[in-house]
């Protein structure tokens, strides 16, 4: 082979590599990506079902319940203005409980429902999420 | 074509930079600051941190003078680093209340007896309750109220010695 | 008086690098030659004094001097030695001081050994060496010093955090972080060829084996770090796609591509442009890595507490290090001259295609990790970037690079005919082939990718033993052998994924006293809960038996609540048995009394981690077997 094709070759490699990648990780990030929504953004913003989201705020006090199977629980998280019913099926994490910060990562369903497939409660005691303080803070003040 | 390719890397860093530039002064606590401020304290009344101590409740904020009001935790190590300031600020004069958040009577003690007690009162907030209707979102947080039970102004993190004459200032501002 | 020690011989050793920097850069010039013999003298000493200053950071953690606001922060004396001992780099102070050492530990290990070098190829290597190193020497002394003290002294420490205190933790950060920052010595080999105009077979000799060793700890370190996040979190999973894994898996996947490219360039003299970029790009990664995790920019799991100035600080450094290397690149690699050529059809064109596969997997992670961050910098809108995302765009990638892999050691340097090559690979192509059917008629509901992972693995195993193939096998040099177990070990691993992936079972049930449930193989009866108290925690113990053909086992799953501070952890009781792991974790009580209990089965799940062991043992033999190889040209060398 000439070294001018073999170099053409190469590049030709090269190009359909990056190109490839780009839209394989273009693709999957529209797919993918979890966008974080509060109560109130879901309100305001519809969130189509069945979309991967993540959904933050509070749980509401006396909210937590517990289904007749034992592993299924009900809650509600809140930001103060709006609240969103979500189910888990699942052991929730050891500092998750009523009045203390939550993420759940899910997705709505028709009804106006969420259904998390986990839920993160805030690891570190020093801070929440800076996500979800931010968030938290801004539907507050949109209150207000 | 080829020289546009051999800076191309550099070209992508330079982008990154300017992306963590960002992140890094997206830093979350001014994003949290200055909701509270300006309003009037919500009604609290808590039982003591100590046994056989008083405990604090929001009427205690409001004597005509102006008070810090510390939120910490005997379990919270940056509430250690602080300590030697809120000293200083005692032995200035500052008034200094504080809310122990999630914290047993005993750790309580131990932490006072170890670091030094700057405080008049301390309320017990088993459920962090109090701490959430503050707006408070960890510890150590600081807030400036003047004598009529309004918040002037928060510190979140601890205070460090370059803030002491900031916290002055703002609780000669606060009078 | 160990404290002020430890600071002076910090400052030492910064003054050293800068003597180190300025002696290397004069000496380069025209006229300088006399001064290049007292740049190796000065690396040593400069890590020798790095390695004094950490050596007294220990012992003041061993010794439990609360007069230190460090170890009043991080230690105390109820703590077992062994985390006093590890608690002197579980913090951000002494994680930083450790890096140093390192890092100056490689400089001094390059001057001692480096014997392949031209001078002053090696000279500009060290002096680049002791440019990093003085920026991170800056960042201790002005931002982060470990040696500060407290005053007063407190009665006792702080450090008793549980969740650090445990033998895999201490022991997980050095390992990564002799990978990170052996990289280093790439970085420098990279920056002192281009400075020399130097970049040649010679220099991708030289710099193999440091290449090597570096990858060979990041291996290892990625391993055990993702069996302690398995075996700790109690979630069940064995990656999460965390921006602090994401971090250490960046310059591994970079440091991989190098280790494939410098061969091509040790081998053929061809890619010289190409290793020179990758050896900038893989320590680079690692800086951006502990950028990413110390600065805290990103939300994680394993992040630590956020620190505006000290993250700005490293942000400076990244710039200075990286943009000037870019930048030097861009201006000296036109004087690089061309390497010589090969087919497509080739070892070298295979090795280009691993490359680029290995360069693409590392742009989606990159990508998808810095992409929150991105979009908030761009709309404000803020979203998350999970598993799905990285298991989609970065597994197919994956699988092809893992047959390419396959294929590419059966392939002749240079050129090669497509036919031929065709040839050797049919047999694991049959292998390929016969999995397939199998699977489909065993197993038909697995997912694609399961069973894309499950049937390339088992081609892979095939044709990476195929190198072996009517060798005399007690003539084989070690580094075939290297190869051979390292591929084999992704193979192995590969197929631990996808067996984990399309096998597991999983039941998630609320059980009473008494009662029974089957996972996989087992059934399992729970016989009570109890509690247990440690040192410094309570926990709910549950007893289970788990009975797989008449043979019970006994397993306890705690969930501990800690106090100081108060945290609470699942700890999972794990059985191993030859062809899978049984994992319990024991959740919580409801109000009739049962107890929440997650039981899965993983079959072959173990695989993960054995590969990952094997590909850590190839590198192993393979840098064995170049250094005695190296050693033996060399005396022959003397000899003629």
């Amino acid at each position: 082979m000439k070294a001018k094709h073999q170099r053409l070759s190469l590049a030709l490699i090269a190009l359909v590599a990056i190109i490839g990648a780009g839209l394989l990780a273009m693709s999957a990030l529209k797919d993918q990506a979890a966008y974080f929504y509060t109560p109130s953004d879901a309100a305001r913003d519809h969130v189509r079902p069945g979309v991967a989201v993540r959904l933050g705020g509070m749980v509401q006090k006396g909210s937590i319940r517990r289904e007749a199977d034992g592993v299924t629980i009900r809650f509600v998280v809140t930001d103060g203005a709006e609240a969103v019913p979500v189910r888990f099926k699942g052991i929730v994490p050891d500092l998750f409980k009523e009045d203390s910060g939550v993420v759940a990562e899910g997705r709505f369903e028709p009804g106006g429902g969420f259904v998390a497939d986990n839920i993160l409660a805030k690891h570190d005691e020093r801070y929440m999420p800076p996500q979800m303080a931010g968030e938290m803070h801004r539907s507050e003040s949109l209150k207000k | 074509m080829k020289r546009a390719i051999i800076w191309a890397p550099l070209l992508v860093f330079a982008i990154f930079v300017a992306m963590f530039a960002f992140g890094l002064n997206r830093s979350p606590e001014q994003v949290i600051s200055s909701r509270l401020v300006g309003q009037k304290l919500p009604d609290f009344a808590l039982p003591g941190a100590l046994p056989g101590q008083p405990g604090l409740a929001s009427a205690d904020l409001a004597k005509g003078k102006p008070r810090l009001l510390n939120i910490f935790a005997s379990w919270c190590v940056p509430c250690v680093a602080e300590a030697p300031q809120l000293m200083a600020l005692k032995q200035a004069g500052v008034q200094i209340d504080a809310i122990a958040i999630r914290d047993r009577p005993e750790d309580v003690a131990n932490f006072l007896k170890r670091w030094g007690n700057p405080y008049a009162r301390i309320g017990g907030d088993k459920q962090s309750r109090v701490q959430i209707a503050l707006g408070s979102s960890g510890v150590p947080e600081s807030f400036i109220i003047d004598g009529r039970g309004v918040i002037r102004h928060q510190h979140i993190g601890d205070i460090r010695p370059e803030d002491v004459p900031a916290i002055i200032a703002a609780l000669e501002a606060a009078r | 008086m160990i404290a002020e020690a430890g600071l002076a011989a910090l400052w030492l050793a910064a003054a050293l690098a800068a003597l180190q920097f300025a002696l290397g850069a004069m000496g380069l010039r025209q006229g300088g030659d006399t001064l290049l013999p007292a740049v190796r003298p000065v690396a040593l000493v400069q890590a020798a004094l790095a390695c004094l200053a950490f050596a007294l950071l220990i012992l003041l953690f061993l010794r439990v001097d609360l007069s230190v606001a460090l170890v009043a922060a991080n230690d105390h004396s109820a703590k077992p030695w062994l985390y006093r001992f590890a608690g002197a780099w579980g913090n951000h102070e002494g994680s930083m001081l450790m890096w140093v050492t390192i890092l100056s530990l490689a400089g001094g290990a390059v001057s001692l050994f480096e014997k392949r070098l031209p001078e002053r190829t090696l000279i500009a290597t060290l002096a680049a060496q002791a440019a990093i190193g003085l920026g991170f020497y800056a960042f201790l002394l002005f931002a982060s010093n470990p040696f500060a003290r407290l005053d007063p002294a407190p009665a006792e420490g702080q450090g008793l955090n549980p969740l650090l205190q445990d033998p895999g933790l201490a022991f997980h950060p050095p390992t990564l972080y002799l990978g990170y920052v052996g990289l280093s010595v790439a970085f420098s080999f990279a920056v002192g060829a281009l400075v020399t105009r130097d970049v040649g077979p010679a220099f991708a000799r030289a710099m193999r084996p440091w290449v090597l060793a570096a990858w060979i700890m990041l291996t290892l370190g990625i391993t055990a770090g993702s069996y302690w996040a398995y075996y700790e979190l109690g979630w069940g999973g064995w990656w999460f796609w965390d921006p602090v894994e994401n971090a250490s898996l960046m310059p591994w996947l970079a440091a991989t591509a190098l280790l494939h490219s410098v061969t091509v360039l040790a081998t053929r003299d061809g890619l010289r442009a190409w290793t020179v970029m990758l050896a900038v790009v893989a320590f680079s990664m690692s800086m951006v890595g502990t950028f990413l995790v110390r600065s805290g920019i990103l939300t994680s799991v394993h992040s630590f507490a956020v620190d505006p100035t000290r993250g700005a600080f490293i942000l400076a450094l990244l710039t200075l290090y990286i943009g000037g290397a870019l930048a030097l690149f861009g201006l000296r690699v036109g004087t690089v001259k061309e390497g010589s050529r090969f087919d497509v059809v080739s070892r070298e064109g295979a090795l280009v295609v691993n490359n680029l596969l290995l360069s693409a997997i590392l742009g989606i992670v990159l990508v998808g990790t810095l992409y929150p961050l991105m979009a908030e910098a761009l709309s404000g809108e803020k979203l998350s970037v999970g598993p799905p995302y990285f298991n989609a765009a970065a597994g197919p990638l994956a699988l092809v690079m893992v047959a390419v892999m396959a294929a590419g050691p059966l392939m002749r340097w240079r050129r090669d005919e497509a036919m031929a090559v065709a040839k050797r690979l049919a047999l694991p192509a049959l292998l390929v082939a016969g999995a397939l059917a199998a699977l489909l008629a065993l197993a038909p509901s697995i997912g694609m990718l399961p069973l894309l992972g499950l049937i390339l693995a088992g081609g892979v195993a095939a044709a990476s033993i195929a190198p072996l193939w009517k060798r005399n096998l007690r003539r084989t040099p070690l580094f075939i052998w290297g190869m051979v177990i390292a591929h084999l070990g992704i193979a192995v691993s590969l197929a631990g994924m996808a067996s984990d992936s399309a096998f597991t079972r999983e039941r998630l049930v609320a059980a009473r006293l008494g009662e029974t449930h089957r996972v996989g193989p087992y059934t399992i009866r729970f016989d009570g809960v109890e509690p247990v108290v440690g040192p410094n925690w309570t926990a709910v113990e549950a007893t289970l038996t788990a009975t797989r053909n008449g043979r019970e086992t006994l397993l306890k799953p705690q969930a501990r609540a800690f106090w100081s501070p108060p945290t609470e952890t699942n700890e999972a009781a794990i059985h191993t048995v030859f062809d899978g792991q049984l994992y319990v974790v024991v959740g919580k009580a409801d109000e009739e009394g049962r107890w929440q209990l997650r039981l899965w089965w993983k079959p072959f799940v173990t695989l993960i981690w054995l590969g990952g062991a094997m590909v850590a043992l190839g590198g192993l033999l393979s840098l064995i077997g170049r250094v005695r190889r190296e050693r033996r040209a060399h005396g022959q060398e003397a000899f003629a």
